[in-house]
Formats: C-alpha cells, structure tokens, sequence
C-alpha cells in the first residue's frame, strides 16, 4: 500500500461499526461528519460480514453497531448472528426509535449481549426539541423492554447547555427506569458539536455543579448502577489519551466502508483513509498510511515532543488539534502547555456571549437538508 | 456486601466469561468493557456455575491443584468479584 511505514502495533480490540448514517433523529451534536449526506453508498451484508470475520481474527471483541441508526439496516438480525457466532460481544447503540418487543427478543435470540439507549433529557418536550422527533415516549418504553427481556441497560445521556440544568431529574430517571449503566457524556466538540458549540458548551459553573451531583448519586447507587462520566475536556488542563493512543486499540469502519483510527478521522487532511473493500482489515491496521500516521511518538511538534506526559496521553486529540488549531500535528490545544492554549477560553468566552438570550441564534439540526449545504 | 458461605455462587447473566484466542487469556466482557483475568481467577470463576457454595469451590479447587489453604485467597477474590457485578447470589 502506499505509504506505508509499518511501525510495530498492538492488534485492535474495539470494532465500531457505524452501518448506515441514515437515522431518524435530528440531534445538533452528533458526531457523524457534518456532510455526511454526500457518503450515500453503504457496505453490503456480505461486505460487513467479511470485515467482522477479519478484525475477529486479528483479536477484536468489543463490537458496537452504530450509526446513524443501525435499526435502520434490514440485515441487523443477520450480523447480530455472524458476530455471536464468531464470539464478538456486541453492543447495540441505538436512539432506541423504531425498536419494538418484537425486534428485541429476536435480536436476543441472534445473540446481542447488550442495547444502549439514548435519551436527550428528562423531560418530553426538551428530549423532543433536541432529538428533531418525538421520541420520548417510545425511548422510555424501549428501556423498560430491554431490561424486561435481560439485557443490560445502558442508559446514553449526552450533556449540554440546554439539559445540564436537568442533571437531577436525568440521574432520577436513570433510577426509575433500573439502568444498569448510565452513561453521562458531556458534548465532545466534533462533527455537528463543533458547528453547534455556542449553543451547546456550558458554562464552568454549569459543568462543576452537574458533575457534583452526579459523583454524589454514583455513590447511592454503588452497586446497582454504573455510572461512565465522559468528562469535558475544554474544562480540563490536560488533553484525554484519545483512542487509547491512535492505532493501538480503536477500529472505526463508516458506513460506506472506509476503515478510520477514530470516528473523526474522516475530517483530518491527506490520510487517505483506506476503503474495506480493496483491502483486508489486517493490511488496513498493520500496513496502512492512515493507520501509521500518528503510531507512536515521532510525529509529535513541541511542546509534545520533550514533554514528560506524552506516553500518557499521546499529545491529546488530532482531530480536536486540527478543528481548533489548523495543525493535526499540534498539541491538542485543551493541554495548558499548548501554545494555542488561549483558543479554549474563546471558545468558552463565545459561548458564553451566545447564551445571552438577545443573541440567540438557532441550532443546526442534524439532517440531509442541513448536511448538503456543508458538502 | 460480602460472600454468604451456605448460598451458591452464580456467574452474573449481564456479563460473560470467555476465553480470548487471540490474547490467550480468559475475559470478562460486559457493555463496552473488558477485565483481562489471570488463570487462578479464571478458574475460581469457571466454578461459580449457581450449584456451588464457598467450601465446595475452595475444596473444588484445592482437590485440581492438589493443594490446601486456598480459602483466604479465593474468598478475597470473590468479594471483588461480588462487588463488581461479576458474581451473584440469590
């Protein structure tokens, strides 16, 4: 392949299969690419169903069906199949809309270990605003069936300006409905996120008093319930080990089969992301340009470079250093010892001016309308 | 919470417990997680089945590895494992 400069790596354990990006919510944050409506072709079952057999091999067996939606994609049963018969555990990770009992036991039956449900706020009308569609109902409905039929219950909550004043009534709803799992996943500015950021980046204040009540409730409910805090890295001083470090654990395959070191990648400039359909996912991992691109240490800049921290967090996020800086080489900026250090505080200055009600301005939804005019 | 000794042990329902081919390790998977496990624990694990108590694992054990004195080890370790979700008992 071209390019390659193979540089000894750890095979991939987490296999994120994003099927489709067709989903029939509208939610401003998500992380699929902003012009994802030019992507419009998708793998075939038999496509998938080689891509999961090779990164099996290879020693993958985290597996998430993602999207989009992936109920959307009519061979889901199929793949549930081939995945448990090849010993994956799998995770669905669903906006949970569209999942009727039905589907459920036989997705069960096929062998899915686990369905996370995603749930926009505590509240009917602000759930309905952010996700686009009115959803509620049927997403509080489809956690009970998933618990119902033996699942665990993962319950997905992404944190933002307007649901962060509802972290209380978010952690009760999370009890009532016997979750197994909350997942709390303070907005990750990428994609959607990124375009949307002065409306969604809350304030330091905001953040710190949510994540008091959210710390305190994880000790009531120790032992009956998880709780993953996704943290907000704008209000930390040191960037998160993104991807556990790229290329070492993390396997993202897109809807139209191009293989990506994270969900992101597609946004980052001259990787030449290569496509499952031209070659198997152990070329891909161990022979790709992509896939070597920031492996290891050399390709650091300073301040990384003869920084102490950088076998703990790898330099941060690309992806964030590129959307923020213009450099995919730089430090990802959230580190305090980066020299574009200053471009978080604007950003959280910016926001702060957009939360002024008389300069609102109006969310971009996540749809094929909107997405067209980012292409 | 801690172990009763007269109940059964049973392995959780919402994880599972398998060998890794490729890492030649047992694992617990559960949702997007995974506890790589080292022999003695994968073995203690194997044995928590729900027809086994306590004294019936310990002496299980001691009985394969023609051993003795295995009890305050394999208790400490099924604590964690009870504290972490992995065992049940009714």
């Amino acid at each position: 392949m071209a390019g390659s400069n193979k540089i000894s790596s750890t095979p991939p354990r987490w296999l994120l299969a994003e099927l489709t990006y067709a989903c029939p919510l509208q939610c401003p944050y998500c992380s699929n690419p902003v012009d994802y409506a030019k992507y419009q072709s998708e793998l075939s079952t038999e496509d998938w169903k080689r891509v999961l057999t090779q990164a099996r091999k290879m020693g993958a067996v985290q597996l998430g069906f993602s999207g989009g939606e992936p109920l959307t994609r009519r061979d889901l049963t199929e793949l549930v199949k081939h995945a448990r018969d090849l010993g994956y555990y799998s995770n669905l990770i669903t906006s949970g809309y569209g999942l009727t009992e039905e589907k459920i036991i036989q997705l069960k039956e096929a062998g899915l270990d686990h369905i996370q449900v995603s749930i926009q706020a505590s509240t009917q009308e602000l759930n309905d605003h952010i996700a686009g569609t009115a959803s509620f109902v049927r997403k509080k409905e489809v956690a009970r069936l998933v618990k119902k039929h033996g699942y665990p219950m993962v319950l997905c909550v992404v944190i933002h300006r307007e649901n962060i004043h509802q972290m209380a009534q978010i952690l009760a709803m999370a009890e009532e409905l016997g979750a197994d799992y909350l997942e709390l996943a303070n907005t990750q500015y990428y994609g959607w996120a990124h375009a949307n950021r002065d409306l969604l980046l809350p304030t330091k204040e905001q953040f710190e008093q949510a994540e008091q009540l959210a710390q305190a409730f994880k000790e009531t409910v120790a032992g009956k319930m998880k709780i993953y805090y996704v943290v907000p890295d704008f209000y930390e001083e040191r960037p998160k080990a993104c991807m556990n470090g790229w290329g070492t654990t993390f396997l993202t395959i897109a809807p139209d089969g191009v293989a990506l070191p994270c969900h992101s990648a597609r946004e980052l400039p001259g990787l030449d992301c290569p496509n499952v359909k031209d070659y198997s996912i152990e070329e891909i991992w161990n022979e790709s340009k992509a896939f070597n691109f920031f492996r290891g240490l050399e390709w650091m800049k300073e301040p990384c470079r003869s920084c102490d921290e950088k076998e703990k967090d790898f330099g941060g996020c690309r992806c964030q250093a590129y959307l923020l800086t213009g450099d995919m080489y730089n430090a990802d900026p959230v580190c305090s010892k980066s020299p574009d250090h200053a471009v978080i505080q604007q950003a959280i200055d910016s926001a702060a001016k957009y939360a002024l009600p008389v300069d609102e301005k109006p969310l971009i939804f996540r749809n094929s309308k909107n997405s067209r005019l980012f292409s | 919470m801690s172990i009763n000794p007269d109940k059964p042990i049973k392995f959780s329902p919402l994880h599972r417990l398998q060998w890794e081919e490729a890492q030649q390790k047992d694992v617990i998977l559960y949702p997007e997680g995974m506890v790589e496990l080292n022999q003695s624990s994968a073995e203690i694990l194997k044995l928590c089945d729900g027809t086994r108590n306590l004294a019936q694992i310990v002496s299980d054990l001691e009985l394969k590895f023609a051993t003795s004195g295995l009890i305050n080890d394999i208790t400490a370790f099924l604590e964690v494992a009870l504290k972490n979700g992995w065992i049940q008992q009714d």
